[in-house]
Protein backbone atom coordinates (compact mmCIF):
# COMPACT_ATOMS: atom_id res chain seq x y z
CA UNK A 1 0.00 0.00 0.00
CA UNK A 2 1.22 3.44 -0.90
CA UNK A 3 0.45 6.42 1.32
CA UNK A 4 0.48 10.07 0.35
CA UNK A 5 0.97 12.56 3.19
CA UNK A 6 0.40 16.23 2.41
CA UNK A 7 2.17 18.55 4.87
CA UNK A 8 2.35 22.31 5.34
CA UNK A 9 5.00 24.80 6.40
CA UNK A 10 3.49 26.99 9.13
CA UNK A 11 4.58 29.38 11.86
CA UNK A 12 5.74 27.24 14.79
CA UNK A 13 3.02 26.75 17.40
CA UNK A 14 5.13 28.33 20.12
CA UNK A 15 5.39 31.65 18.29
CA UNK A 16 3.01 34.42 19.26
CA UNK A 17 2.27 35.96 15.89
CA UNK A 18 2.07 39.69 15.27
CA UNK A 19 -0.24 41.40 12.83
CA UNK A 20 1.47 43.49 10.13
CA UNK A 21 1.15 47.25 10.47
CA UNK A 22 -0.46 47.54 7.03
CA UNK A 23 -3.12 44.97 8.09
CA UNK A 24 -2.35 42.73 5.12
CA UNK A 25 -1.53 39.65 7.17
CA UNK A 26 0.75 38.48 9.94
CA UNK A 27 4.47 39.04 10.20
CA UNK A 28 6.37 36.05 8.76
CA UNK A 29 9.84 37.53 8.44
CA UNK A 30 12.36 35.96 10.83
CA UNK A 31 9.72 33.78 12.43
CA UNK A 32 10.39 30.13 13.25
CA UNK A 33 8.64 27.84 10.76
CA UNK A 34 7.76 24.19 11.33
CA UNK A 35 5.73 21.31 9.99
CA UNK A 36 2.08 21.88 10.93
CA UNK A 37 1.70 19.74 14.10
CA UNK A 38 -1.28 17.79 12.77
CA UNK A 39 0.73 16.93 9.64
CA UNK A 40 3.58 15.64 11.76
CA UNK A 41 1.04 13.30 13.36
CA UNK A 42 0.00 12.24 9.83
CA UNK A 43 3.59 11.46 8.85
CA UNK A 44 4.10 9.49 12.07
CA UNK A 45 0.95 7.46 11.42
CA UNK A 46 2.09 6.60 7.91
CA UNK A 47 5.51 5.57 9.19
CA UNK A 48 3.92 3.33 11.83
CA UNK A 49 1.82 1.66 9.13
CA UNK A 50 4.97 1.06 7.15
CA UNK A 51 6.77 -0.33 10.20
CA UNK A 52 3.80 -2.63 10.78
CA UNK A 53 4.23 -3.96 7.26
CA UNK A 54 0.99 -2.43 6.00
CA UNK A 55 2.48 0.29 3.84
CA UNK A 56 5.19 0.01 1.23
CA UNK A 57 5.95 3.62 0.35
CA UNK A 58 5.30 7.02 1.90
CA UNK A 59 5.34 10.08 -0.32
CA UNK A 60 5.11 13.52 1.30
CA UNK A 61 3.98 16.54 -0.62
CA UNK A 62 3.91 20.20 0.24
CA UNK A 63 2.79 23.32 -1.55
CA UNK A 64 4.87 26.32 -0.69
CA UNK A 65 8.05 28.29 -1.19
CA UNK A 66 11.48 26.85 -1.96
CA UNK A 67 12.19 26.81 1.78
CA UNK A 68 9.37 24.36 2.39
CA UNK A 69 11.93 21.72 1.41
CA UNK A 70 13.00 21.97 5.06
CA UNK A 71 9.63 20.61 6.14
CA UNK A 72 9.86 17.80 3.59
CA UNK A 73 13.26 16.87 5.01
CA UNK A 74 11.78 16.84 8.52
CA UNK A 75 9.09 14.42 7.34
CA UNK A 76 11.74 12.29 5.65
CA UNK A 77 13.71 12.16 8.88
CA UNK A 78 10.62 10.75 10.60
CA UNK A 79 10.48 8.11 7.87
CA UNK A 80 8.85 9.34 4.65
CA UNK A 81 10.52 7.87 1.56
CA UNK A 82 10.16 10.53 -1.07
CA UNK A 83 9.06 14.16 -1.36
CA UNK A 84 7.35 16.49 -3.78
CA UNK A 85 7.42 20.27 -3.51
CA UNK A 86 4.81 22.12 -5.52
CA UNK A 87 6.65 25.39 -5.64
CA UNK A 88 4.84 28.69 -5.37
CA UNK A 89 5.70 32.12 -4.07
CA UNK A 90 2.05 32.91 -3.34
CA UNK A 91 1.26 33.25 0.37
CA UNK A 92 0.18 29.93 1.84
CA UNK A 93 -1.25 31.19 5.13
CA UNK A 94 -3.73 33.93 4.17
CA UNK A 95 -4.85 35.47 0.89
CA UNK A 96 -2.97 33.10 -1.37
CA UNK A 97 -3.22 29.37 -1.91
CA UNK A 98 -6.58 28.41 -0.43
CA UNK A 99 -7.83 24.99 0.76
CA UNK A 100 -9.81 24.37 -2.44
CA UNK A 101 -6.73 25.10 -4.56
CA UNK A 102 -4.65 22.84 -2.34
CA UNK A 103 -7.24 20.09 -2.72
CA UNK A 104 -7.13 20.47 -6.52
CA UNK A 105 -3.35 20.27 -6.48
CA UNK A 106 -3.46 17.16 -4.34
CA UNK A 107 -6.07 15.61 -6.60
CA UNK A 108 -3.71 16.01 -9.56
CA UNK A 109 -0.92 14.41 -7.56
CA UNK A 110 -3.13 11.55 -6.37
CA UNK A 111 -3.99 10.81 -9.99
CA UNK A 112 -0.30 10.69 -10.79
CA UNK A 113 0.99 8.86 -7.73
CA UNK A 114 -2.01 6.55 -7.23
CA UNK A 115 -1.79 6.13 -3.45
CA UNK A 116 -4.21 3.83 -1.63
CA UNK A 117 -4.51 6.16 1.33
CA UNK A 118 -3.99 9.85 2.02
CA UNK A 119 -3.27 10.84 5.62
CA UNK A 120 -3.21 14.55 6.41
CA UNK A 121 -3.72 17.03 9.25
CA UNK A 122 -7.26 18.04 10.18
CA UNK A 123 -6.34 21.70 10.20
CA UNK A 124 -3.35 23.92 9.71
CA UNK A 125 -2.64 26.13 12.67
CA UNK A 126 -2.19 29.28 10.57
CA UNK A 127 -5.51 29.84 8.81
CA UNK A 128 -7.37 27.27 10.94
CA UNK A 129 -9.78 26.37 8.11
CA UNK A 130 -10.15 22.60 8.56
CA UNK A 131 -11.25 21.98 4.95
CA UNK A 132 -8.59 20.47 2.72
CA UNK A 133 -9.00 16.75 3.51
CA UNK A 134 -12.76 16.87 3.13
CA UNK A 135 -12.42 18.79 -0.16
CA UNK A 136 -9.87 16.39 -1.57
CA UNK A 137 -12.10 13.52 -0.62
CA UNK A 138 -15.02 15.13 -2.48
CA UNK A 139 -12.97 15.85 -5.61
CA UNK A 140 -11.74 12.25 -5.74
CA UNK A 141 -15.07 10.71 -4.76
CA UNK A 142 -13.29 8.86 -1.93
CA UNK A 143 -14.41 8.13 1.62
CA UNK A 144 -13.28 10.39 4.46
CA UNK A 145 -12.36 9.73 8.07
CA UNK A 146 -11.83 13.12 9.65
CA UNK A 147 -10.44 14.00 13.13
CA UNK A 148 -9.07 10.50 13.58
CA UNK A 149 -7.78 9.26 16.92
CA UNK A 150 -7.39 5.66 15.75
CA UNK A 151 -6.94 4.04 12.35
CA UNK A 152 -7.11 0.29 11.72
CA UNK A 153 -6.44 -1.13 8.28
CA UNK A 154 -7.42 -4.55 7.08
CA UNK A 155 -7.12 -4.99 3.33
CA UNK A 156 -9.33 -2.40 1.72
CA UNK A 157 -11.38 -1.92 4.89
CA UNK A 158 -10.37 1.07 6.98
CA UNK A 159 -11.81 1.55 10.45
CA UNK A 160 -11.49 5.04 11.84
CA UNK A 161 -12.28 6.31 15.32
CA UNK A 162 -13.12 10.00 15.19
CA UNK A 163 -13.03 12.67 17.88
CA UNK A 164 -16.48 14.23 17.59
CA UNK A 165 -18.29 16.73 19.81
CA UNK A 166 -20.32 14.01 21.49
CA UNK A 167 -17.49 11.56 22.13
CA UNK A 168 -15.85 9.00 19.85
CA UNK A 169 -17.42 7.83 16.61
CA UNK A 170 -16.28 4.76 14.70
CA UNK A 171 -16.78 4.52 10.93
CA UNK A 172 -15.91 1.86 8.40
CA UNK A 173 -14.51 3.29 5.19
CA UNK A 174 -13.93 1.74 1.85
CA UNK A 175 -10.39 2.31 0.57
CA UNK A 176 -9.04 4.40 -1.05
CA UNK A 177 -9.72 6.86 1.75
CA UNK A 178 -8.69 10.22 3.14
CA UNK A 179 -7.84 10.31 6.82
CA UNK A 180 -7.41 13.58 8.71
CA UNK A 181 -5.58 13.43 12.00
CA UNK A 182 -6.51 14.66 15.45
CA UNK A 183 -4.17 15.18 18.38
CA UNK A 184 -4.66 11.80 20.03
CA UNK A 185 -3.81 9.66 17.00
CA UNK A 186 -0.18 9.30 18.05
CA UNK A 187 2.78 11.14 19.47
CA UNK A 188 5.30 11.86 16.72
CA UNK A 189 8.83 10.66 17.41
CA UNK A 190 11.87 12.91 17.56
CA UNK A 191 14.02 12.22 14.54
CA UNK A 192 17.48 10.89 15.40
CA UNK A 193 20.62 12.37 13.91
CA UNK A 194 21.36 9.42 11.56
CA UNK A 195 17.79 9.68 10.25
CA UNK A 196 18.21 13.40 9.68
CA UNK A 197 21.39 12.69 7.71
CA UNK A 198 19.70 9.94 5.71
CA UNK A 199 16.78 12.26 4.93
CA UNK A 200 19.10 14.63 3.09
CA UNK A 201 19.76 11.99 0.46
CA UNK A 202 16.16 11.02 -0.23
CA UNK A 203 14.56 11.96 -3.53
CA UNK A 204 12.84 15.35 -3.62
CA UNK A 205 11.07 16.44 -6.77
CA UNK A 206 10.09 20.06 -7.43
CA UNK A 207 7.09 20.75 -9.67
CA UNK A 208 5.34 23.90 -10.82
CA UNK A 209 1.61 24.33 -10.12
CA UNK A 210 1.01 25.02 -13.82
CA UNK A 211 2.36 21.58 -14.68
CA UNK A 212 -0.47 20.15 -12.58
CA UNK A 213 -3.03 22.40 -14.25
CA UNK A 214 -3.96 24.29 -11.09
CA UNK A 215 -4.51 27.98 -10.62
CA UNK A 216 -3.85 29.75 -7.32
CA UNK A 217 -5.94 32.88 -7.83
CA UNK A 218 -7.74 33.30 -4.50
CA UNK A 219 -11.51 33.29 -4.21
CA UNK A 220 -11.43 35.11 -0.89
CA UNK A 221 -9.79 38.49 -0.76
CA UNK A 222 -8.31 39.65 2.50
CA UNK A 223 -9.88 42.99 3.38
CA UNK A 224 -7.77 43.32 6.50
CA UNK A 225 -6.12 41.37 9.29
CA UNK A 226 -6.20 42.96 12.72
CA UNK A 227 -5.40 42.08 16.30
CA UNK A 228 -8.29 40.80 18.37
CA UNK A 229 -9.63 43.16 21.04
CA UNK A 230 -7.34 42.99 24.05
CA UNK A 231 -8.79 41.41 27.13
CA UNK A 232 -8.05 43.35 30.29
CA UNK A 233 -7.02 40.79 32.88
CA UNK A 234 -4.45 40.55 35.59
CA UNK A 235 -6.86 41.02 38.51
CA UNK A 236 -5.94 39.04 41.62
CA UNK A 237 -7.71 37.98 44.79
CA UNK A 238 -5.91 36.83 47.90
CA UNK A 239 -8.29 34.26 49.34
CA UNK A 240 -11.19 31.97 48.52
CA UNK A 241 -13.49 34.21 50.59
CA UNK A 242 -12.55 37.23 48.52
CA UNK A 243 -13.08 35.23 45.32
CA UNK A 244 -16.56 34.11 46.37
CA UNK A 245 -17.44 37.65 47.39
CA UNK A 246 -16.27 39.12 44.06
CA UNK A 247 -18.09 36.50 42.00
CA UNK A 248 -21.31 37.15 43.91
CA UNK A 249 -21.23 40.88 44.42
CA UNK A 250 -18.95 42.38 41.80
CA UNK A 251 -19.18 40.11 38.75
CA UNK A 252 -22.63 38.80 39.78
CA UNK A 253 -22.11 35.55 37.91
CA UNK A 254 -23.08 33.14 40.69
CA UNK B 1 -31.18 36.41 -1.11
CA UNK B 2 -31.98 33.05 0.40
CA UNK B 3 -30.03 31.18 2.98
CA UNK B 4 -29.95 27.47 3.68
CA UNK B 5 -28.94 26.44 7.19
CA UNK B 6 -27.92 22.83 7.72
CA UNK B 7 -29.44 21.68 11.00
CA UNK B 8 -27.35 19.60 13.37
CA UNK B 9 -29.37 17.04 15.28
CA UNK B 10 -29.45 13.45 16.51
CA UNK B 11 -32.75 12.55 14.78
CA UNK B 12 -34.58 13.51 17.98
CA UNK B 13 -33.57 16.99 19.04
CA UNK B 14 -32.02 19.89 17.24
CA UNK B 15 -28.60 20.97 18.54
CA UNK B 16 -28.25 24.42 20.09
CA UNK B 17 -25.49 25.23 17.62
CA UNK B 18 -28.10 25.18 14.83
CA UNK B 19 -29.91 28.07 16.53
CA UNK B 20 -26.70 30.09 16.60
CA UNK B 21 -26.14 29.37 12.89
CA UNK B 22 -29.67 30.64 12.19
CA UNK B 23 -28.74 33.69 14.28
CA UNK B 24 -25.86 34.31 11.87
CA UNK B 25 -28.21 33.82 8.91
CA UNK B 26 -30.39 36.64 10.29
CA UNK B 27 -27.37 38.97 10.12
CA UNK B 28 -26.98 38.20 6.41
CA UNK B 29 -30.66 39.01 5.74
CA UNK B 30 -32.74 36.89 3.40
CA UNK B 31 -35.25 34.06 3.47
CA UNK B 32 -34.04 31.38 5.82
CA UNK B 33 -34.59 27.72 4.99
CA UNK B 34 -33.44 24.86 7.18
CA UNK B 35 -32.34 21.44 5.96
CA UNK B 36 -33.13 18.58 8.31
CA UNK B 37 -31.46 15.50 6.86
CA UNK B 38 -31.65 12.35 8.92
CA UNK B 39 -33.39 9.09 9.49
CA UNK B 40 -36.82 9.09 11.17
CA UNK B 41 -36.17 12.74 11.86
CA UNK B 42 -39.74 14.02 11.62
CA UNK B 43 -39.63 15.27 15.19
CA UNK B 44 -36.60 17.42 14.35
CA UNK B 45 -38.27 18.83 11.23
CA UNK B 46 -41.32 19.75 13.34
CA UNK B 47 -39.08 21.49 15.87
CA UNK B 48 -37.20 23.31 13.09
CA UNK B 49 -40.48 24.58 11.65
CA UNK B 50 -41.21 26.29 14.97
CA UNK B 51 -37.92 28.20 15.10
CA UNK B 52 -38.44 31.95 14.91
CA UNK B 53 -37.72 33.43 11.49
CA UNK B 54 -37.50 30.18 9.53
CA UNK B 55 -39.48 30.37 6.27
CA UNK B 56 -39.24 26.74 5.16
CA UNK B 57 -37.94 23.40 6.34
CA UNK B 58 -36.58 20.86 3.88
CA UNK B 59 -36.83 17.36 5.26
CA UNK B 60 -34.78 14.54 3.78
CA UNK B 61 -35.60 11.38 5.68
CA UNK B 62 -33.66 8.28 4.66
CA UNK B 63 -31.71 5.54 6.45
CA UNK B 64 -28.43 6.53 4.80
CA UNK B 65 -28.73 10.06 6.24
CA UNK B 66 -29.15 8.84 9.80
CA UNK B 67 -25.63 9.44 11.02
CA UNK B 68 -24.62 12.53 9.11
CA UNK B 69 -22.10 10.65 6.95
CA UNK B 70 -20.41 13.28 4.80
CA UNK B 71 -20.28 11.01 1.75
CA UNK B 72 -24.09 10.77 1.71
CA UNK B 73 -25.00 14.21 2.98
CA UNK B 74 -22.61 16.45 1.01
CA UNK B 75 -24.09 15.63 -2.44
CA UNK B 76 -27.53 16.56 -1.13
CA UNK B 77 -26.27 19.87 0.30
CA UNK B 78 -24.37 20.62 -2.92
CA UNK B 79 -27.44 19.96 -5.03
CA UNK B 80 -29.73 22.11 -2.89
CA UNK B 81 -27.05 24.76 -2.48
CA UNK B 82 -27.29 25.77 -6.14
CA UNK B 83 -30.57 27.53 -5.38
CA UNK B 84 -29.24 29.59 -2.47
CA UNK B 85 -26.94 32.56 -2.03
CA UNK B 86 -25.59 31.20 1.26
CA UNK B 87 -25.32 27.80 2.90
CA UNK B 88 -24.51 27.83 6.61
CA UNK B 89 -23.66 25.11 9.11
CA UNK B 90 -22.50 25.18 12.71
CA UNK B 91 -18.75 25.09 13.21
CA UNK B 92 -19.04 21.83 15.14
CA UNK B 93 -17.41 18.53 14.24
CA UNK B 94 -20.59 17.82 12.26
CA UNK B 95 -20.40 21.02 10.21
CA UNK B 96 -16.62 20.89 9.83
CA UNK B 97 -16.85 17.36 8.50
CA UNK B 98 -19.58 17.78 5.91
CA UNK B 99 -19.57 21.37 4.64
CA UNK B 100 -16.12 21.46 3.00
CA UNK B 101 -17.08 18.31 1.10
CA UNK B 102 -20.18 20.07 -0.23
CA UNK B 103 -18.14 23.21 -0.98
CA UNK B 104 -15.68 21.27 -3.13
CA UNK B 105 -18.55 19.64 -5.03
CA UNK B 106 -19.84 23.15 -5.76
CA UNK B 107 -16.35 24.47 -6.56
CA UNK B 108 -16.69 27.02 -3.75
CA UNK B 109 -13.98 28.19 -1.34
CA UNK B 110 -15.67 27.79 2.04
CA UNK B 111 -15.36 30.42 4.75
CA UNK B 112 -14.72 28.60 8.03
CA UNK B 113 -15.71 29.59 11.52
CA UNK B 114 -17.03 33.11 10.97
CA UNK B 115 -17.24 35.33 14.04
CA UNK B 116 -19.05 38.29 12.43
CA UNK B 117 -21.05 39.19 9.33
CA UNK B 118 -19.98 42.47 7.73
CA UNK B 119 -22.22 42.19 4.65
CA UNK B 120 -23.53 39.42 2.42
CA UNK B 121 -20.06 38.79 0.93
CA UNK B 122 -17.78 39.85 3.76
CA UNK B 123 -17.09 38.09 7.04
CA UNK B 124 -14.72 38.11 9.97
CA UNK B 125 -12.99 34.97 11.12
CA UNK B 126 -10.30 34.25 13.68
CA UNK B 127 -7.00 32.89 12.35
CA UNK B 128 -3.75 31.88 14.04
CA UNK B 129 -5.53 30.55 17.14
CA UNK B 130 -7.47 33.80 17.43
CA UNK B 131 -4.33 35.93 17.59
CA UNK B 132 -5.53 37.70 14.46
CA UNK B 133 -8.94 38.43 13.04
CA UNK B 134 -9.18 38.34 9.24
CA UNK B 135 -11.90 40.10 7.30
CA UNK B 136 -12.46 38.19 4.07
CA UNK B 137 -14.61 38.96 1.05
CA UNK B 138 -15.82 36.09 -1.08
CA UNK B 139 -16.08 36.24 -4.86
CA UNK B 140 -17.91 32.90 -5.11
CA UNK B 141 -21.48 32.88 -6.40
CA UNK B 142 -22.62 30.79 -3.43
CA UNK B 143 -21.13 31.28 -0.01
CA UNK B 144 -20.56 28.20 2.12
CA UNK B 145 -19.92 29.16 5.70
CA UNK B 146 -19.43 27.52 9.07
CA UNK B 147 -20.52 29.60 12.04
CA UNK B 148 -18.71 30.00 15.36
CA UNK B 149 -21.65 29.60 17.75
CA UNK B 150 -20.28 31.70 20.59
CA UNK B 151 -20.27 34.82 18.40
CA UNK B 152 -23.93 34.74 17.40
CA UNK B 153 -27.00 34.78 19.62
CA UNK B 154 -29.22 31.75 19.31
CA UNK B 155 -32.62 32.51 17.80
CA UNK B 156 -35.76 31.58 19.72
CA UNK B 157 -36.68 27.91 19.34
CA UNK B 158 -40.38 28.86 19.31
CA UNK B 159 -42.48 31.40 17.48
CA UNK B 160 -42.30 30.27 13.86
CA UNK B 161 -44.59 28.16 11.73
CA UNK B 162 -42.69 27.21 8.61
CA UNK B 163 -43.95 24.75 6.02
CA UNK B 164 -42.15 21.43 5.79
CA UNK B 165 -41.23 20.14 2.33
CA UNK B 166 -40.16 16.54 1.83
CA UNK B 167 -37.15 16.11 -0.39
CA UNK B 168 -35.34 12.97 -1.41
CA UNK B 169 -31.92 11.71 -0.48
CA UNK B 170 -29.18 11.26 -3.09
CA UNK B 171 -28.83 7.67 -1.97
CA UNK B 172 -26.13 5.72 -0.20
CA UNK B 173 -22.66 6.31 -1.62
CA UNK B 174 -21.52 2.96 -0.27
CA UNK B 175 -18.21 4.59 0.67
CA UNK B 176 -18.61 4.63 4.42
CA UNK B 177 -20.79 3.23 7.15
CA UNK B 178 -21.45 4.06 10.76
CA UNK B 179 -20.30 1.54 13.37
CA UNK B 180 -20.85 3.21 16.73
CA UNK B 181 -20.77 6.32 18.84
CA UNK B 182 -19.23 6.12 22.29
CA UNK B 183 -20.73 8.89 24.35
CA UNK B 184 -19.74 9.87 27.82
CA UNK B 185 -23.14 10.14 29.47
CA UNK B 186 -23.52 13.13 31.72
CA UNK B 187 -26.28 15.14 33.35
CA UNK B 188 -24.18 18.26 33.19
CA UNK B 189 -24.95 21.04 30.72
CA UNK B 190 -23.49 20.81 27.24
CA UNK B 191 -20.03 22.37 27.20
CA UNK B 192 -20.35 24.87 24.36
CA UNK B 193 -23.63 26.35 25.56
CA UNK B 194 -23.12 26.12 29.34
CA UNK B 195 -23.38 29.25 31.43
CA UNK B 196 -20.57 28.16 33.74
CA UNK B 197 -17.55 26.06 32.77
CA UNK B 198 -14.97 24.64 35.16
CA UNK B 199 -11.86 23.41 33.33
CA UNK B 200 -8.95 21.40 34.62
CA UNK B 201 -5.45 21.05 33.26
CA UNK B 202 -2.29 19.08 33.76
CA UNK B 203 -2.04 20.53 37.27
CA UNK B 204 -4.69 18.04 38.39
CA UNK B 205 -2.13 15.29 38.02
CA UNK B 206 -4.45 12.31 37.58
CA UNK B 207 -7.86 11.10 36.55
CA UNK B 208 -8.76 10.46 40.19
CA UNK B 209 -7.79 13.98 41.22
CA UNK B 210 -10.00 15.37 38.48
CA UNK B 211 -12.96 14.52 40.73
CA UNK B 212 -12.45 17.81 42.58
CA UNK B 213 -13.19 19.64 39.31
CA UNK B 214 -16.39 17.61 38.94
CA UNK B 215 -17.51 18.48 42.46
CA UNK B 216 -16.94 22.18 41.88
CA UNK B 217 -18.74 22.05 38.52
CA UNK B 218 -21.70 20.24 40.07
CA UNK B 219 -21.94 22.73 42.91
CA UNK B 220 -22.16 25.50 40.30
CA UNK B 221 -24.37 23.58 37.88
CA UNK B 222 -21.64 24.00 35.30
CA UNK B 223 -20.06 21.98 32.52
CA UNK B 224 -16.58 20.48 32.62
CA UNK B 225 -13.81 21.44 30.26
CA UNK B 226 -10.14 20.59 30.02
CA UNK B 227 -6.86 21.55 28.44
CA UNK B 228 -5.27 19.39 25.79
CA UNK B 229 -2.71 18.19 28.31
CA UNK B 230 -5.48 16.85 30.57
CA UNK B 231 -7.13 15.05 27.65
CA UNK B 232 -3.85 13.64 26.32
CA UNK B 233 -3.05 12.33 29.80
CA UNK B 234 -6.41 10.58 29.89
CA UNK B 235 -7.87 12.50 32.86
CA UNK B 236 -11.00 13.22 30.80
CA UNK B 237 -12.57 12.40 27.42
CA UNK B 238 -11.56 14.15 24.20
CA UNK B 239 -14.86 15.97 23.83
CA UNK B 240 -13.98 18.16 26.81
CA UNK B 241 -10.97 19.80 25.19
CA UNK B 242 -11.32 23.56 25.01
CA UNK B 243 -9.13 25.47 22.59
CA UNK B 244 -7.95 26.21 19.08
CA UNK B 245 -8.43 22.65 17.99
CA UNK B 246 -11.12 21.63 20.45
CA UNK B 247 -14.30 23.38 21.50
CA UNK B 248 -14.85 27.10 21.71
CA UNK B 249 -16.76 28.30 24.75
CA UNK B 250 -17.86 31.70 26.01
CA UNK B 251 -19.75 31.17 29.28
CA UNK B 252 -20.53 33.89 31.81
CA UNK B 253 -18.02 32.26 34.13
CA UNK B 254 -14.95 30.20 33.17
CA UNK B 255 -12.82 28.77 35.94
CA UNK B 256 -9.41 27.53 34.80
CA UNK B 257 -7.77 25.24 37.33
CA UNK B 258 -4.18 24.08 36.95
CA UNK B 259 -4.06 25.37 33.36
CA UNK B 260 -1.06 27.45 32.30
CA UNK B 261 -2.81 29.43 29.57
CA UNK B 262 -1.11 28.39 26.31
CA UNK B 263 -2.37 30.38 23.29
CA UNK B 264 -4.03 27.25 21.96
CA UNK B 265 -6.10 27.00 25.13
CA UNK B 266 -6.89 30.72 25.29
CA UNK B 267 -8.21 30.51 21.71
CA UNK B 268 -11.14 28.50 23.00
CA UNK B 269 -12.13 30.48 26.10
CA UNK B 270 -10.91 34.06 26.05
CA UNK B 271 -14.34 35.40 25.05
CA UNK B 272 -15.80 34.19 28.36
CA UNK B 273 -17.44 36.99 30.32
CA UNK B 274 -15.63 36.41 33.60
CA UNK B 275 -12.46 34.33 33.89
CA UNK B 276 -11.13 32.91 37.14
CA UNK B 277 -7.68 31.32 37.23
CA UNK B 278 -6.36 29.09 39.98
CA UNK B 279 -2.68 28.25 39.60
CA UNK B 280 0.31 27.92 41.89
CA UNK B 281 2.60 29.71 39.45
CA UNK B 282 2.05 33.47 39.81
CA UNK B 283 3.66 33.99 36.39
CA UNK B 284 1.37 31.60 34.49
CA UNK B 285 0.08 33.35 31.34
CA UNK B 286 -3.51 32.46 32.26
CA UNK B 287 -3.40 35.24 34.89
CA UNK B 288 -2.87 37.86 32.17
CA UNK B 289 -6.39 37.32 30.90
CA UNK B 290 -8.08 36.40 34.19
CA UNK B 291 -10.42 38.80 35.94
CA UNK B 292 -9.84 37.05 39.25
CA UNK B 293 -6.61 35.19 39.71
CA UNK B 294 -5.89 33.20 42.83
CA UNK B 295 -2.32 32.01 43.28
CA UNK B 296 -1.98 28.83 45.27
CA UNK B 297 -2.31 25.08 45.44
CA UNK B 298 -5.42 23.93 43.63
CA UNK B 299 -5.76 20.92 45.93
CA UNK B 300 -6.40 23.33 48.83
CA UNK B 301 -8.25 26.05 46.96
CA UNK B 302 -10.74 24.00 44.94
CA UNK B 303 -12.25 22.00 47.85
CA UNK B 304 -12.46 25.18 49.94
CA UNK B 305 -14.17 27.01 47.11
CA UNK B 306 -16.62 24.15 46.61
CA UNK B 307 -17.46 24.27 50.33
CA UNK B 308 -17.97 27.99 50.44
CA UNK B 309 -20.26 28.30 47.45
C1 LIG C 1 -1.46 21.72 17.21
C2 LIG C 1 -1.74 21.99 18.65
C3 LIG C 1 -3.05 22.17 19.04
C4 LIG C 1 -3.35 22.40 20.37
N1 LIG C 1 -4.64 22.58 20.72
C5 LIG C 1 -4.96 22.80 22.01
C6 LIG C 1 -6.29 23.02 22.43
O1 LIG C 1 -7.23 23.00 21.63
N2 LIG C 1 -6.54 23.21 23.74
C7 LIG C 1 -5.54 23.23 24.69
O2 LIG C 1 -5.83 23.40 25.88
N3 LIG C 1 -4.26 23.05 24.32
C8 LIG C 1 -3.95 22.83 23.00
N4 LIG C 1 -2.65 22.61 22.67
C9 LIG C 1 -1.65 22.41 23.74
C10 LIG C 1 -1.12 23.68 24.37
O3 LIG C 1 -0.05 24.17 23.60
C11 LIG C 1 -0.62 23.38 25.81
O4 LIG C 1 0.37 22.38 25.76
C12 LIG C 1 -1.71 22.92 26.76
O5 LIG C 1 -2.82 23.80 26.70
C13 LIG C 1 -1.18 22.87 28.17
O6 LIG C 1 -2.14 22.34 29.06
P1 LIG C 1 -2.09 22.71 30.61
O7 LIG C 1 -2.21 24.19 30.75
O8 LIG C 1 -3.08 21.87 31.29
O9 LIG C 1 -0.67 22.16 31.03
P2 LIG C 1 0.63 22.94 31.49
O10 LIG C 1 1.03 23.96 30.50
O11 LIG C 1 1.61 21.91 31.88
O12 LIG C 1 0.15 23.72 32.76
C14 LIG C 1 -0.17 23.13 33.98
C15 LIG C 1 -0.36 24.25 34.98
O13 LIG C 1 -0.80 23.72 36.21
C16 LIG C 1 -0.20 24.44 37.26
N5 LIG C 1 -0.19 23.58 38.44
C17 LIG C 1 0.47 22.38 38.61
N6 LIG C 1 0.20 21.88 39.82
C18 LIG C 1 -0.59 22.76 40.45
C19 LIG C 1 -1.19 22.81 41.74
N7 LIG C 1 -1.02 21.81 42.65
N8 LIG C 1 -1.96 23.87 42.07
C20 LIG C 1 -2.14 24.88 41.18
N9 LIG C 1 -1.61 24.89 39.95
C21 LIG C 1 -0.85 23.83 39.59
C22 LIG C 1 1.18 24.77 36.76
O14 LIG C 1 1.69 25.93 37.43
C23 LIG C 1 0.91 25.04 35.28
O15 LIG C 1 0.67 26.43 35.03
C24 LIG C 1 -2.32 22.43 21.33
C25 LIG C 1 -1.00 22.27 20.93
C26 LIG C 1 -0.71 22.06 19.61
C27 LIG C 1 0.71 21.88 19.19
Amino acid sequence: MKILVPIKRVVDYNVKVRVKADQSGVELANVKMSVNPFDEIAVEEAVRLKEAGKASEIVVVTIGPEKAQEQIRTAMAIGADRGILVKTDAPIDLGGVEPLAVAKTLKALVEKEKPDLVIMGKQSIDDDSNQTGQMLSALLGWSQGTFASKVEIDGDAVKVTREVDGGLETLSLKAPAIITTDLRLNEPRFAKLPDIMKAKKKELEVVEPAALGVDYTPRLSIVKVVEPPKRVGGGKVSSVDELVDKLKNEAKVI
Amino acid sequence: MSILVIAEHDNKTIANASLNAIGAAHKIHGDIHVLVAGSSCGQVADAAAKIAGVAKVLKADAPELGHGLAENLAPLIADLGKDYSHVLAPSSTFGKNVLPRAAALLDVQQISDISAVIDADTFERPVYAGNAIATVKSSDGIKLITVRGTNFDAVAAEGGSAEIEDISSKGDSGLSSFDKLDVVESDRPELTSANIVVSGGRGLGSKENFAIIEKLADKLGGAIGASRAAVDAGYVANDMQVGQTGKVVAPSLYIAVGISGAIQHLAGMKDSKVIVAINKDADAPIFEIADYGLVGDLFEIVPELTDKL
